[in-house]
């Protein structure tokens, strides 16, 4: 299974152990969402399951911590990250506090799907990646999957989690893993083990990273799109850097990183989201706090830059293999 | 463009009819007469009562005489069950707004004079129909006799405040009486509603929802988007405005009164829409169960303006006289709720001076004594000794270790302060 696939058999295998589950949002029903991901699902589950909604991001979520409520569990999509916005009163000031304003009456456990971050000449309303917003709210869970097997185990395992979850998918690695060289051709999903995905039900718990590369001079930090990244670097590079996949920024698995920090004695923290108070500020800031004594040299941060992503010079503005490779050199000199 | 020989533009900045030092003069007030509105069908297309959002539905006569097709011809026992909740909402509001002068609490909001909006919509309601309120609708819970004492424990955010002194007062969360968790972000809880409702329909079940918002609060894109969610489902949803004319010191001109009805607002998406007389209790009880009928029936939602008026200032932090003219309220030619409807109950010979005085001195201690059994548990700065760990309770269902750890942060800085 693709990425796309993965997404989708979670959604079906959820809909079909819980009645509880409706998926609502723009296009998602009879068309099946513009990249597919909820494909087939109102035709097996029926209209009042899966159903398309009026654009107005505000009015979905609403409608879903509402829904919520009632007792049922929606699954809402917001068509691309970039029209978060709209809907952020309702996810910051209700669905993140409803559980701690009403001491516990009352809770709003939807899960929020939405494609995010570059690479695919979206210009700067496409390619946003706003993680670092909804990590600063006290009350959202934030998940970010970075193959087909995770983000169906994630997936499952945010739909069925009690509380708000924001789940990102890094739209640029839907179809297959990417390196960050824009040139190359990218391979299908199909020829890499993430691949094999079961059909049925699994969950992988939230808040455990994975360590996708053991490494012993310097642990790089990341998640989504920048995994691959990640991995296409140290092969080139010949770095011996162990690769933290975070796959869920909050609650964070701070025990991984921190382990591998101390270890390593080097970190490089990657997204593709602007530096200026973005997580990397938030996870440079843990490593400090956890693994000071341990550090030889300070942690380095690779980002997008703090501009909106330009169009045309996308892959400028991408944090790609040459910046990461930079970084790595910088954290092995000192 | 230069050359064009017009007059310069002007812009229109909306002025309510009186400020502070003017007389109020509401001899040009087209007043309506009741019974003169006509009732349809529960099952007519919003398109064929157009006039309804502009006209005003009004039961109760001068004489407080039952009048015309909306009268809901309602038992003695439901009448006199309403006058008494709305007289205890008022007792209750008089107590705890000079509690919360006396530093008992932080904050306090009356809804003096718009008491029906709320009781007579609740009694028109199931009890499990679930109820989206805004922050002025206290007369729901009175109305469906949840515990006053347990409202006070909320307002002085005390030991036995089952929201663990989070909330600022007033912002009850009522789960066991289908009172949803209020929030200070206005109109936040309209789409929210709607929602419920959608999941109400899309389960099978036979219960509604109804939502409340001031006409301040129609100006947000909430509102709007809960318009058009409800509209495009013809969700089982009763969305009712609470035209008090002010919303702190903006009068209703600033959300678009002058151009046309907040009921009105219901034309351009298809749903029906009611003006209401706000202070005529049999109005706003008819109003309420044609919209349930119609709901419950699968005819989809209405909107409902209250037409009333904020007899007293926003809350305890306002002060009204500094804005609008001081007789307004004396003056407003639509009464006041309670003694319309105890004139109403008298000349059914039900009721009577002395009965209602007595009621008057019962509600009030009442609410007496449960303010007492409430100052047991404390009130808000004592509350401030209360036991802090709930403070990181209920961010997520189970504690990450990051709040752990900020919690322990917490109690070692308590420790060190001495507290
Ligand atoms: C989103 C938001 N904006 C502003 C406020 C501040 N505020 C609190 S009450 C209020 C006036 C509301 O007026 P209205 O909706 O007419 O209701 P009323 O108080 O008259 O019952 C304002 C502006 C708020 N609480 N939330």
């Amino acid at each position: 299974m693709n990425m796309i696939q993965a997404i989708n058999s979670a959604l079906d295998v959820s809909m079909e152990r819980d009645e509880g589950i409706v998926v609502l949002g723009e296009d998602v029903g009879y068309f099946g969402g513009v990249f597919k991901a909820t494909e087939g699902l109102q035709k097996r589950y029926g209209k009042t399951r899966v159903f398309d909604t009026p654009i107005s991001e505000c009015g979905i979520i609403g409608v879903a911590v509402g829904m919520a409520t009632y007792g049922l569990r929606p699954v809402p999509e917001i068509q691309f990250a970039d029209y978060i916005y709209p809907a952020l009163d309702q996810l910051v000031s209700e669905a993140a506090r409803l559980r701690y304003r009403s001491a516990g009456e009352y809770t709003a456990p939807i899960t929020v799907r939405t494609p995010f971050g570059g690479g695919i000449f979206g210009g700067q309303t496409h390619s946003q990646s706003p993680e670092g917003i909804f990590t600063h709210v006290a009350g959202l869970k934030t998940v970010i999957p970075s193959n087909p097997y995770d983000a169906k185990g994630l997936l499952i395992a945010a739909i069925e989690d009690n509380d708000p979850v924001i789940f990102f998918e890094p739209k640029r690695i839907y179809n297959g893993p990417f390196d960050g060289h824009y040139d190359r051709p990218v391979a299908p999903w199909s020829r890499f083990p993430e691949s094999a995905v079961p059909t049925g039900h699994y969950r992988i718990e939230l808040g455990k990273a994975k360590v996708v590369r053991e490494g012993a001079d310097v642990t790089i930090l990341c998640y989504g799109t920048m995994v691959h990244v990640a991995k296409g670097v140290v092969e080139e590079s010949g770095v011996d850097a162990e690769i933290v996949d975070l796959r869920t920024l909050v609650p964070l698995d701070i025990e991984t990183v921190a382990a591998s920090v101390k270890k390593t004695g080097r970190c490089v923290v990657v997204h593709e989201a602007t530096k200026t108070a973005g997580y990397g500020a938030e996870l440079s800031a843990l490593v400090q706090e956890h693994c000071f004594h341990w550090l030889e040299a300070p942690v380095q941060r690779v980002t997008g830059w703090d501009t909106p992503y330009p169009h045309s010079l996308e892959w400028a503005y991408f944090p790609g293999p040459v910046r990461l490779t930079q970084a790595l050199k910088r954290v092995m000199q000192d | 463009m230069t050359g064009r020989n017009l007059p310069p533009l002007s812009l229109h900045v909306p002025e309510p009819s009186f400020r502070p030092g003017d007389e109020a003069d509401y001899s040009s007030f087209p007043m309506p007469v009741a019974g003169a509105v006509r009732r349809p069908e529960i099952g007519a297309a919003p398109a064929e009562m157009r006039d309804l959002a502009y006209d005003m539905v009004r039961v109760l006569d001068p004489e407080g005489v039952a009048q015309g097709p909306w009268d809901p011809r309602l038992s003695s026992e439901t009448l006199l069950k309403m006058l008494r909740s709305m007289a205890l909402t008022r007792a209750f509001d008089e107590r705890l707004y000079r509690a919360q002068r006396q530093g008992k609490t932080s904050f306090y909001m009356k809804c003096t004079g718009e008491e029906a909006t709320s009781i007579a919509a609740a009694h028109a309601l199931d009890y499990d129909d679930m109820c989206f309120p805004s922050y002025r609708q206290q007369g729901l819970l009175i109305a469906r006799d949840w515990p006053i004492v347990d409202m006070i424990n909320q307002i002085y955010s005390n030991r036995a405040d089952r929201l663990k002194g989070r909330q600022m007062p007033i912002m009850y969360s009522v789960r066991d009486a289908n009172f949803f968790s209020i929030s200070g972000n206005l109109t936040t809880q309209y789409p929210q509603a709607v929602g419920w409702a959608m999941a109400s329909a899309a389960r099978g079940d036979t219960r509604i929802a109804a939502a409340w918002c001031g006409e301040g609060s129609t100006a947000e894109g909430d509102f709007h988007s809960a318009m058009t969610f409800a509209a495009v489902y013809r969700a089982p949803v009763i969305l009712n405005v609470i035209n008090n004319q002010w919303a702190i010191s903006s009068f209703s001109g600033f959300a678009g009164a002058e151009a046309t009805t907040f009921a009105a607002r219901a034309i351009g998406y298809g749903i029906a829409g009611l003006r209401v007389d706000g202070n005529d209790a049999l109005a706003v009880y008819a109003a309420t169960q044609w919209a349930a009928d119609r709901a419950r029936s699968n005819h989809g939602p209405t909107l409902i303006e209250h037409f009333t008026y904020r007899a007293e200032g926003h809350s305890t932090s306002d002060d009204p006289t500094k804005y609008r003219s001081a007789d307004e309220g004396t003056k407003w030619p639509l009464g006041d709720p309670i003694a319309r409807l105890k004139k109403h109950v008298i000349g059914l010979g039900i009721w009577d001076e002395d009965r209602h005085a007595a009621m008057d001195r019962e509600v009030a201690e009442q609410v007496k004594a449960a303010q007492r059994e409430a100052e047991k548990n404390g009130v808000l700065h004592d509350g401030l000794k209360q036991s802090f760990d709930p403070m990181f309770e209920d961010v997520f269902e189970t504690m990450p270790w990051h709040l752990e750890e900020q919690r322990e942060q917490m109690l070692e800085e308590r420790k060190a302060a001495g507290i």
